[in-house]
């Protein structure tokens, strides 16, 4: 009989990349609650786990580390997955929360709750989510109206809506001067203001969203084939693509909720991932989460910890090490 | 046994391309469907698999209303003309194929994989499983969507310009595979440009202008009918049991 099931190689390399995915995820979230500009030993976390904020180590930690590493994991697991997702459903390799303008509906959202006072909790993640939200179906409708979904239309739609909401948000700044201190951080994206308080519902939402994606990864992947074909198997493609494009924007605006506008994670991971282990969804998306959630972690931790006791955004290393990684993945990623 | 399509009209917006439409395509037959560029060839196949609503008429399959997607792709395949290029592998993109006839949460089995890959082997592409499917030149590449429509495993096969990118042997190829499916009973209907090649290797052929039906009959019934003239400007004659294009037809 035929070895039908596991005989491709590349099924067993998506293994062997899905443990090693792992291993980097929990590295890198041990790197990130242990080191920083001070050293928590081992017995503290266990000490903060099991005995609570008895002394400094163990309060650093619940307070400090554990909500920061908890806030890059969820930031770098939406934003990749947000972003593989996006590319999927627009067949665009170039399109992200980033550039399509997504973050940038998130980031005036925020800005307004910042204006009327809100800075943390569920109505934050509520608004953030709607900001991205409208921007998202603003592209969509756009993409659909005057181009196709298939199209530069919707990276130029993109570019102008990141335009005009940039200049809404500091149009909300210049007369609201006190959230302007605020203003500098998120527009690079930073990690270092993250609570429980804007954790909680943005991990449930977060959970919810990526659940979803993952049960409908076939979907996904049929929708990505095109309209008609995906028609021609049987897909609902109106009701998956507002699905996944609403999922998409809940993920992106749940992540701009805590961390800002954090720039390239939504276009970098994906196009790794897929030079890595292809385009399936069932495996790109789980691996988008875990090697997402892992780069931001590690890029946070070096944000704290290359100058400590200063601090840099985020953001700011993403950019650093974003930027080229992309390139090289772009230039040596012709095949796929 | 056949796709029924009754004094259908439909098209894109307020748009209309095809205009009272009806023809019967019969299971175990292969129909081609011909005509000028725009006639609306491309839409009628969309129309039929549920791509575009019809703004009137009836679309019955083997004399049922097939209203639900899930259900209509159960019996129809459909090969798209313009696709997007899929970034999944050749054996991810035809186990694809196997997804109408999944329940809720769509887990692909062993049977669908076994089907996939004998889909492959049929077109010759099991060599070529783990390759990404952008990696292929266009004739692969539709090689592959060809694969993906036979591992859908339907009653009907609906095919809109299966030749393209395909060299003459890799088209003889497919025609011999659409053959030997018609045969085993699936009804095909297929678009081609190419008129002497429609002719050739179809049981009858639907010739369309202006979003109508003109003339439906067989390739003999065609040719003698002189719709070809009418439509296309070109004459067409049969020596030998083979089709040719006639010289200078449209200056006499």
């Amino acid at each position: 009989m035929r070895p039908f099931a596991s005989s491709l190689p590349s099924e067993k390399k998506t293994g062997i990349v899905f443990v090693t995915a792992a291993v980097f995820l929990i590295f890198a979230a041990a790197f990130s609650l242990l080191c920083g500009s001070v050293r928590i030993s081992l017995s503290d976390a266990a000490g903060a786990i099991f005995n609570g904020p008895v002394g400094m180590g163990e309060r650093i930690f619940l307070f400090s580390r554990l909500p920061r590493t908890l806030a890059a994991i969820i930031v770098g697991a939406a934003l990749s997955v947000s972003g593989a997702v996006i590319q999927k459903v627009l067949a665009n390799g170039l399109a992200s929360p980033g550039i399509i303008g997504v973050n940038s509906g998130a980031g005036l959202a925020v800005t307004l709750c910042a204006a009327f006072g809100i800075y943390g909790g569920a109505a934050l993640s509520l608004f953030s989510f709607l900001g991205a939200l409208l921007a998202t179906l603003v592209i969509s409708f756009g993409a659909w109206k005057w181009g196709n979904t298939r199209s530069t239309v919707i990276l130029m739609m993109g570019v102008a809506l990141n335009s005009v909401l940039g200049a809404l948000s500091d149009s909300v700044i210049e007369f609201n001067p006190d959230i302007a201190a605020m203003s500098a951080d998120f527009k690079i994206g930073d990690l270092s203001a993250a609570s429980y308080g804007k954790l909680i519902p943005a991990f449930v939402a977060v959970a919810f969203c990526l659940a979803v994606l993952f049960l409908f990864s076939n979907e996904l992947d049929v929708l990505g084939m095109g309209d008609e074909t995906a028609t021609g198997l049987g897909l609902n493609t109106k009701l998956f693509r507002a699905v996944f494009l609403v999922a998409a924007a809940l993920l992106a605006g749940c992540a701009v909720s805590i961390a800002g506008l954090v720039s390239f994670v939504g276009l970098v991971v994906p196009h790794a991932v897929r030079k890595i282990c292809g385009a399936r969804a069932k495996t790109q998306l789980p691996l988008c989460a875990m090697i997402g959630a892992g780069f931001v972690t590690l890029c946070d931790t070096l944000a704290r910890s290359l100058f400590s006791p200063y601090e840099i955004p985020v953001g700011i290393i993403l950019a650093f090490v974003g930027a080229p990684l992309f390139v090289v993945i772009l230039i040596k990623g012709k095949g796929r | 046994m056949a796709i029924t399509v009754s004094g259908v009209s439909g098209g894109y917006g307020k748009k209309t391309v095809l205009s009272d439409f009806s023809a019967s395509f019969e299971k175990g037959q292969i129909t081609c469907v011909i005509g000028p560029n725009g006639c609306g060839k491309s839409t009628l196949l969309k129309t039929v698999i549920g791509s575009i609503k019809p703004f009137s008429g009836d679309i019955l399959v083997d004399g049922k209303r097939v209203s639900k997607p899930c259900e209509r792709s159960k019996r129809i395949a459909f090969l798209a003309q313009g696709k997007s290029i899929s970034d999944m592998t050749v054996f991810e993109t035809v186990l694809h194929g196997r997804f109408p006839h999944l329940s809720f949460p769509r887990v692909y089995c062993e049977k669908d994989r076994e089907k996939a890959f004998l889909c492959l082997e049929r077109l010759g592409l099991s060599e070529f499983c783990d390759q990404p499917v952008s990696t292929l030149s266009g004739g692969m590449r539709q090689k592959v969507y060809i694969a993906m429509a036979l591992c859908q495993d339907t009653e009907y096969i609906l095919l809109d310009e299966p030749t393209t990118y395909l060299d003459i042997s890799n088209a003889f190829e497919l025609f011999d595979i659409i053959k030997s499916l018609a045969e085993s009973g699936k009804g095909i209907i297929m678009v081609l440009h190419d008129l002497v090649t429609a002719l050739q290797f179809s049981d009858s052929v639907l010739v369309m202008n202006g979003g109508k039906n003109v003339f439906f009959g067989s390739p003999d019934e065609v040719v003698a009918s002189g719709v070809i003239k009418d439509v296309f400007g070109v004459g067409i004659t049969k020596h030998d049991g083979a089709y040719f294009y006639e010289r200078n037809t449209k200056n006499g």
